[in-house]
């Protein structure tokens, strides 16, 4: 193969003259895997939207070269641009609850790529069916008149790639496949395309923040940082060895599965932090027996029992729908329950309190986006929070606390990053003396490089406080970094609870074990826990 | 160990790129700029005021709405704008003069609407449960009925006076609104900072007061120039039924049906009021319209 099937040289793109993607370069083989990294706002997608032809109308585009397949992207007009997006490019997007259309069974969405190309009804339908067994659907030949709502976010992902694969695309480009769902949804996704790459034949490109996923999937890796290709080469190269002093940032804040929490760090309440919680005398904080929680006739929590140590980090891991999230709502009192979930020091505990009593759960949403009303600016959210708590010193002081500047404080959330609204809603969890903290996915909406120190934040402030803090989180990596002890949930009950080094060196159970080995598998696949352990 | 130092990567303890905070800034006050430079929005803006300017001042025009100043169903002239009706009364007088009912039930029965079905929608989405649903199956009774009937039994029962007639206009609108803004509610609800509220101790009052009301309270502007429009126009209804404003008043509706018989061979004495009350229902759409697509 002599001719690169994407050939991309100095390619520019400016949206009311302010440069998002500068001077870029770089070529896929016909059948190749090229990876794209980079945070929010890098310019990835706008690389991704250039190759596909669909970026904005009043994005200027400039490059000396931008062919794929032999067309000039930037070129093609009508006709021509309807047939290269018809039989070239083929686009997998970020989510597909929103990718497919929720008023179509997914069956005639497949089959209406195919009869765009010209198809009969009954060639569609066998071809769809085809497409749903290659994709490892359960029962292709009757998934077809579902819904997409009927369907897991792994299952809606599979269709979406079935739609995009039937039209035999030379280019397949994966705009964050696998945002969103599960740790071993995601290996299962990935794996698949991996697998349709070498028998179909097509060129990938990936776009991610992820590293070690794109690491592990891509032949060669370009890592962007504000709209410049600072480091390009082959996917082991540019993660063992990576040249760019940004590069080097980005491997080094990817939560390492190896390291367990930063021990010994001076802390205000120094008996407390400096030994594990489980080898002082458990001082129970909150007794947590028969947990139930029913929606819809379907167990969320099934029987939990469980006691929370004053001042220790519980980590709680498990797949979606494994119930953990319910296990924080149900702490903090947003859902009722049946069982018996006992705050020390009484009072009840979640909405509907005696008002003049601390509050004795805080909740940190994933989502720091819809937690903050955007309608507050940070001086009023923490302020509010420092009376309504009782809390000390003022909203300047808390700000300072979480590392957040002065100037910060007058503006509103949409004016804020996601790593600053994140310490806001944190700060504002933190803002009194609460006895226990919900941490519900802080930091599964971050970008790596920020995601790192959001969970020192936590740390930090969980140890000066002493304060009680549940972490509930998908990446057992992020809870190792934080937790005292684990629990894992599967199907509304903990299944396996011990001390964190002990989950990760001899997990019993089978769930615990699965979760362990996803995400090593990941890591050991980008070549990161070989490099980790010698580092 | 992780090889992480805090603050390493500095790209989030500093400030969002000051672009990112001037562009919101931008955005909000394009948002007004942009409805100023609509067309539609300045001219209904402009005929709603004309129309506020008559209802208040029509006196000092020296108009005489009541007088026969002409001879009898005189065509449109230079001495009578709008023509004159079968009882000589210049028929421009009386549609300047018509403004002023039109405009006191109307505007004030919408705002009764919107405070009305904007609290009890704002309780419904915020409570859901039990109240949600025996506030919702009562306005659905209420929607389910024939607006224009139900008022007729209204007005039948309670009479035709001005404080009477914008009571009922006002309850018979709260409902709509009521679920607009429910479903609004209901979306905000969605996002956890209202939890977030409450678990921090706030107040149930407190909560939809401060942290929902500010963020519906554009579906309440919208709903309420809506309803404006709506209320006029049934006004008009009524009166054209004669249940409202009775002779020799000068009432858009009640000189449409008064001049009913002459459309023929007077088409001005039933044209004028007939577009006068279109103007006024057109220009709330329209600017109902306007705010909806500006903010979005």
């Amino acid at each position: 193969m002599t001719e690169p099937l994407v050939r991309v040289e100095g390619l520019t793109v400016a949206y009311r003259g302010v440069r998002v993607v500068d001077d870029v370069s770089f070529t896929i083989e016909p059948g190749g895997s090229y990876g794209l990294v980079g945070e929010s706002g890098s310019g990835k997608s706008t690389v991704a939207g250039t190759l596909t032809a669909s970026l904005d109308p009043d994005a200027t585009v400039s490059a000396t070269t931008i062919t794929v397949d032999g067309s000039d992207v930037v070129a093609l007009r009508r006709e021509a641009l309807r047939r290269f997006r018809r039989d070239v490019v083929a686009v997998v997007h970020q989510e597909p609850g929103l990718a497919l259309n929720p008023t179509m069974t997914v069956g005639r969405q497949v089959a209406e790529v195919l009869r765009a190309r010209g198809s009969g009804r009954a060639d569609a339908e066998a071809a769809t069916v085809q497409a749903f067994t290659r994709v490892g659907l359960p029962t292709p030949e009757t998934v077809g008149v579902r819904y997409p709502h009927e369907l897991s976010g792994g299952q809606q992902q599979r269709v979406a790639i079935a739609m995009a694969l039937v039209a035999r695309p030379r280019l397949l480009v994966l705009d964050e496949p696998t945002t969103g769902l599960d740790s071993t949804v995601e290996a299962g996704i990935m794996a698949l395309i991996d697998e349709l790459r070498t028998e179909l034949g097509f060129a990938t490109l990936l776009i991610s923040h992820n590293l070690p996923l794109v690491a592990a999937h891509c032949d060669r890796v370009g890592v962007l940082r504000r709209g410049v290709l600072v480091e390009e080469g082959s996917a082991t190269r540019v993660l063992l060895a990576p040249s760019d002093p940004y590069t080097v940032q980005l491997v080094e804040a990817l939560p390492d599965i190896t390291a367990g929490k930063p021990a010994g760090r001076p802390a205000a309440d120094e008996s407390a932090a400096d030994e594990p919680a489980a080898q002082r005398a458990p001082d129970v904080l909150v007794t947590v027996r028969g947990l139930r929680k029913e929606y819809e006739g379907q167990a969320a929590l099934d029987g939990v029992d469980l006691d929370l140590h004053r001042g220790e980090v519980l980590g709680v891991v498990g797949e979606s729908g494994s119930g953990k999230t319910t296990f924080g709502r149900a702490l903090a009192g947003l859902v009722g329950y049946d069982g018996t979930i006992a705050v020390a020091g009484g009072g009840g505990h979640g909405v509907g309190r005696d008002p003049r009593r601390t509050p004795p759960v805080q909740v940190v949403f994933q989502n720091a986006d819809a937690s903050l009303n955007p309608r507050r600016t940070v001086r009023q959210v923490l302020g509010r929070a420092i009376r309504l708590l009782h809390g000390a010193g003022s909203a300047e002081e808390l700000a300072a606390r979480v590392g957040l500047a002065a100037d910060v404080l007058d503006r509103r959330p949409a004016q804020l990053s996601g790593g600053q609204k994140q310490r806001v809603a944190i700060a504002r969890a933190f803002a009194g003396p609460v006895p226990l903290v919900v941490c519900d996915e802080p930091t599964s909406a971050l970008d790596v490089s920020v995601q790192a120190r959001i969970l020192d934040l936590v740390l930090d402030l969980q140890r000066t406080t002493g304060t009680t803090c549940v972490f509930i989180s998908h990446d057992l990596a992020v809870v190792r970094r934080v937790a005292d002890r684990i629990a894992v949930f599967e199907a509304g009950r903990i299944v396996d609870l011990a001390p964190a080094e002990r989950v990760f060196d001899d997990g019993t159970h089978p769930r615990t074990r699965a979760l362990v080995e996803a995400a090593f598998d990941l890591r050991r696949r980008a070549g990161l826990t070989g490099r980790v352990a010698t580092a | 160990m992780t090889a992480v130092v805090p603050g390493a990567l500095d790209t989030d303890t500093r400030p969002a790129p000051d672009a990112v905070g001037a562009r919101t800034v931008r955005a909000a006050r394009r948002g007004r700029r942009a409805l100023l430079r609509r067309p539609t929005f300045l001219v209904s803006v402009a005929i709603l005021l004309g129309w506020v300017a008559l209802a208040v001042g029509w006196h000092a025009f020296g108009l005489q709405p009541f007088a026969k100043t002409g001879g009898l169903l005189q065509p449109p002239s230079g001495a009578h704008w709008f023509g004159t009706d079968s009882l000589g009364r210049d028929v421009f007088a009386r549609v300047a003069a018509g403004a002023r009912p039109a405009l006191l039930i109307g505007p004030f029965g919408a705002a009764l609407a919107t405070v009305l079905g904007g609290t009890l929608g704002l309780l419904a989405g915020y409570h859901r449960g039990w109240v949600d649903t025996a506030l919702m199956r009562f306005f659905d009774v209420l929607l389910a009925l024939p607006s224009l009937i139900f008022l007729v039994v209204l007005v039948g029962a309670f009479g035709v006076s001005t404080p009477a007639l914008i009571l009922i206009v006002g309850v018979l609108f709260a409902p709509g609104i009521a679920r607009i803004v429910r479903a609004t509610v209901l979306v905000e609800m969605g996002k956890s900072y209202v939890q977030a509220a409450r678990l921090q101790g706030e107040s149930a009052f407190r909560a939809m007061l401060t942290e929902l009301l500010p963020n519906v309270v554009g579906v309440f502007v919208i709903q309420a120039v809506l309803s404006l429009g709506a209320a006029i126009f049934i006004t008009a209804s009524l009166s054209f039924l004669g249940l409202g404003s009775q002779p020799p008043a000068a009432d858009w509706g009640l000189d449409i049906n008064a001049n009913r018989a002459y459309l023929q061979a007077a088409w001005w004495t039933v044209v004028f009021p007939g577009v006068a009350v279109a103007s006024i229902v057109v220009s709330a759409n329209l600017i109902a319209d306007n705010l909806k697509e500006v903010t979005g």
